[in-house]
């Protein structure tokens, strides 16, 4: 009965007593750094002059936390940071391990060249709409998805991101981006709807949503639980997100629409947001029923990559390919997820480090072509390796990225996942990828040859924007890509270890639940 | 208590898919509000639903006295309420403004991002 | 909509509202209530008051504007969590302290500031989409 307030309680049972080591708020500061720079822009929106140099200040600073932080756990094992001092489960744990913060990081130098890149391409109406308050907004919901250790807390992040995505994505308001938004907006909201239908069938089943928590007792209640109904609904929810193929129509409806700086940071960041959270929660968590649906992945796979890339081919708009080739590069990613093992997966989470880098790199390519040549279509854009030879170079290694090919970054992770499709027996999976990378030779070759190659008619290109910024950016990102093309050891490294913890989460586990005081 | 909780469930699931399988943006977003809150519903019921006293302290004592029901599926609701709301409150904004602007709430009429027979790229030159 | 009792009553009701809005807001501490549906209440008083006497005068009785505000409550609330960093406590843990004015002690937490931070979003932030609408009605 009623205890008398007076009597000493025993704290250590409910609390976190021990004082946070400062290299623990590291796990945080991902997450506050761009919510309080984002918030405190929201208050200056009309100070347009200042937008861009604070934003791009915050995106420095959350991409030396995230270097720092991946350090540590690359030192030190998973960091993990309870809100409010509750014991986990009770508490909401930040749980960052390699996957999550090499993501995170990743992400945020994405987005960090991107916001350089946008300080020529979004005007003065831009900023006053609110950009740059929207971008480190959708920061903050894209580091918290990729750092949290809660699966509800997952959902509320996944919201955080999508609702900065809309505000960026009618940025503007054209007929095109308002047609595109509301497909966008629609089906989003419908996808983070089902996911959030899986975490209260999950929540059901479990009793908590702490996933160290869920992975500790998912051997224990495997008789009888409906875990493989969980994990299709987790796959379709995730799958819809990170636009694998029956459900992907809504990313080739809305990504030509807004600002090429949104679509590159929209290609680069938001699908694969999606990817990983299917392989946290399909591989970390549900590992037996994710064996069992490895046929129906394998099939989503193939589709995806095949059927992105075909899509592709048939557009006219290099932005409206390039978002067929986003859906493509998902395909891929969705290989290691099939074969689930642990060399599948480190080549699924290279392709994600690589994919991120080279799309981003391709939108703010074609964005730059646009600002030569003057446009976006196939029919019209032209002859800009006689003018502008520098673009060609740059277009030429990105092909080559995208496609697979030496000396670029593409090749190391198709080569994981060739080779780890074949140790699996799983040959036809291999020549999915192989025909995939062909066929992207195929259509962005046929971009090159138009674009680049093609003799301009008519009146002499004027150029409408100068490309400083654009070949500065693009510089930085083929740096990255040779980079990891020449020298893949130390990434292929990080990948291997960001494979090993999300098969054997023990790591992940006991740095949630420390000294064994597991519930 | 359980059984018509579940029975409700499906009934508002079925009427939201049946809504959102309509063409027209209003019907959808109707058909979204009510998934959202089919889902809610979810959530209260696989948090068990017991008879039990809300879960509030009384002045005075440290820990609640007795059993009290799951405080945990309510707090999911209402954050599930608040973000559905929000969304809900944005997508009306933003269909309303489509509706302004190109003049239809049809979806096979908004072809403006992908407009109809746009010419093929150039096979060769 | 205009009507003349509408239009008479509305500034009242909306200040009544907005009053009662804090009410609930400071009342959720350890009661029912709390930021978001104090935050709802006061963004409909703007509303109401935005029917009645048109979308530029809440502006101007605002003086900020909407997504301002809801900026400086998550300024606010971010900012109620760093405090811990000071404390030796995780992120968002709940700090207490008491301070006298005029000799009644007043209790100030940082859940307390954490609360307001999201009264200030919700109230932004609605505050601006029914605006916007209204704003619409009016073309």
């Amino acid at each position: 009965m009623a205890v008398p307030g007076s009597e000493t309680l025993d704290l250590s049972r409910a609390m976190v007593l021990a004082a946070p080591s400062l290299a623990d708020w590291l796990v945080v500061a991902p997450v506050v750094i761009p919510i309080i720079v984002g918030a405190v822009l929201l208050m200056f929106r009309h100070e347009t002059k200042i937008q861009a140099g604070v934003a791009i200040v915050g995106l420095a600073a959350m991409l030396i936390s995230n270097v720092l932080l991946l350090s540590r756990i690359l030192d030190a094992g998973p960091v993990v940071m309870t809100m409010g001092r509750w014991l986990p489960p009770f508490g909401i744990s930040f749980t960052a391990d390699v996957l999550g913060a090499s993501l995170a990081l990743t992400a945020t130098l994405v987005a960090l060249i991107c916001a350089l890149y946008s300080i020529s391409d979004i005007g003065t109406l831009g900023r006053r709409y609110g950009f740059y308050p929207f971008l480190m907004l959708m920061m903050a919901g894209v580091s918290g998805s990729f750092l949290t250790g809660d699966i509800f807390n997952l959902y509320v992040w996944f919201e955080v991101f999508l609702i900065s995505s809309f505000g960026l994505l009618i940025l503007g308001s054209e007929h095109r981006q308002l047609d595109g938004a509301t497909k966008y907006a629609i089906l989003n909201l419908i996808g983070t709807t089902l996911f959030l239908t899986a975490t209260a069938l999950l929540y059901g089943v479990f009793g908590t949503l702490n996933m160290a928590d869920i992975a500790v007792k998912a051997g224990n209640v495997r008789e009888g639980a409906p875990l493989i109904t969980l994990a299709v609904f987790f796959l379709l929810a995730f799958g819809m997100k990170a636009a694998a193929f029956p459900v992907n129509f809504w990313l080739p409806a809305s990504y030509h629409t807004p600002r090429i700086v949104t679509a590159a940071l929209f290609g680069a960041i938001l699908t694969k947001i999606g990817v990983y959270a299917l392989l946290r929660v399909v591989v970390m968590l549900f590992p037996l029923e994710r064996a069992i649906l490895s046929g129906v992945i394998a099939w989503v796979a193939a589709a995806t990559m095949i059927l992105g890339v075909l899509g592709a081919l048939a557009q006219t708009d290099i932005r409206r390919a390039l978002g067929f080739l986003v859906i493509s590069s998902v395909g891929n990613i969705l290989v290691g997820l099939a074969l689930g093992s642990g060399e599948g997966l480190a080549g699924s989470i290279f392709y994600t480090f690589h994919s991120m880098i080279v799309t981003a790199a391709l939108y703010l390519l074609a964005g730059t072509m646009k600002g030569l040549g003057g446009s976006y279509s196939l029919r019209s854009l032209s002859g800009l390796y006689a003018a502008h030879p520098m673009i060609a170079a740059f277009a030429l290694l990105l092909m080559l990225a995208s496609a697979g090919l030496p000396p670029a970054s593409g090749l190391w992770p198709k080569i994981l996942l060739v080779q780890a499709s074949l140790d699996a027996g799983q040959g036809w999976l291999a020549f999915a990828v192989l025909l995939s990378g062909f066929l992207t030779t195929v259509a962005l070759g046929r971009v090159f040859i138009l674009t680049i190659w093609r003799q301009h008619e008519g009146e002499a290109l004027v150029e409408k924007t100068s490309p400083m910024f654009g070949y500065v950016t693009l510089g930085v990102l083929a740096v990255a890509v040779i980079f990891m093309g020449l020298y893949p050891q130390p990434v292929i490294d990080i990948a291997e270890n960001a494979a090993r913890g999300l098969l054997d989460g023990s790591l992940y586990i006991d740095a949630v639940f420390p000294g064994g005081q597991r519930p | 208590m359980e059984a018509i909780l579940a029975v409700t469930v499906g009934i508002f699931f079925a009427v939201s898919i049946y809504l959102m399988l309509s063409k027209h943006i209003i019907r959808i977003l109707l058909g979204v509000a009510i998934f959202g809150n089919a889902v809610n519903l979810t959530i209260f019921t696989t948090g068990r639903v017991v008879r039990e006293v809300p879960p509030i302290i009384p002045e005075g004592v440290t820990v609640p006295p007795g059993i009290t029901a799951n405080p945990l599926p309510q707090a999911l609701i209402l954050t599930a309420i608040v973000i559905s709301f929000s969304f809900f409150a944005f997508l009306l904004v933003l269909a309303f403004r489509t509706y302004q602007e190109l003049g239809t709430d049809d979806t096979d009429g908004m072809r403006v991002a992908e407009p109809k027979g746009e010419e093929l790229p150039p096979l060769g030159y | 909509m205009r009507t003349l009792i509408f239009r008479t009553t509305a500034p009242y009701l909306a200040s009544l509202m907005v009053l009662f809005s804090i009410f609930v807001l400071l009342r959720g501490h350890n009661e029912p209530g709390g930021g978001f549906i104090g935050g709802l209440i006061a963004a409909s008083a703007f509303a109401i008051y935005g029917i009645a006497c048109g979308v530029p005068s809440v502006r101007r009785a605002l003086y900020f504007h909407p997504m301002a505000i809801s900026g400086f409550g998550l300024l606010l609330s971010a900012s109620s969590g760093i405090l811990s960093l000071f404390q030796q406590v995780p992120f968002l843990t709940g700090i207490w302290t008491t301070v006298d004015v005029l000799g009644v002690p007043v209790d100030l937490s940082t859940v307390m500031a954490f609360d307001i931070g999201v009264y200030l979003v919700v109230v932004g932030s609605i505050t601006s989409i029914a605006l916007t609408l209204e704003e619409r009605e009016d073309v």
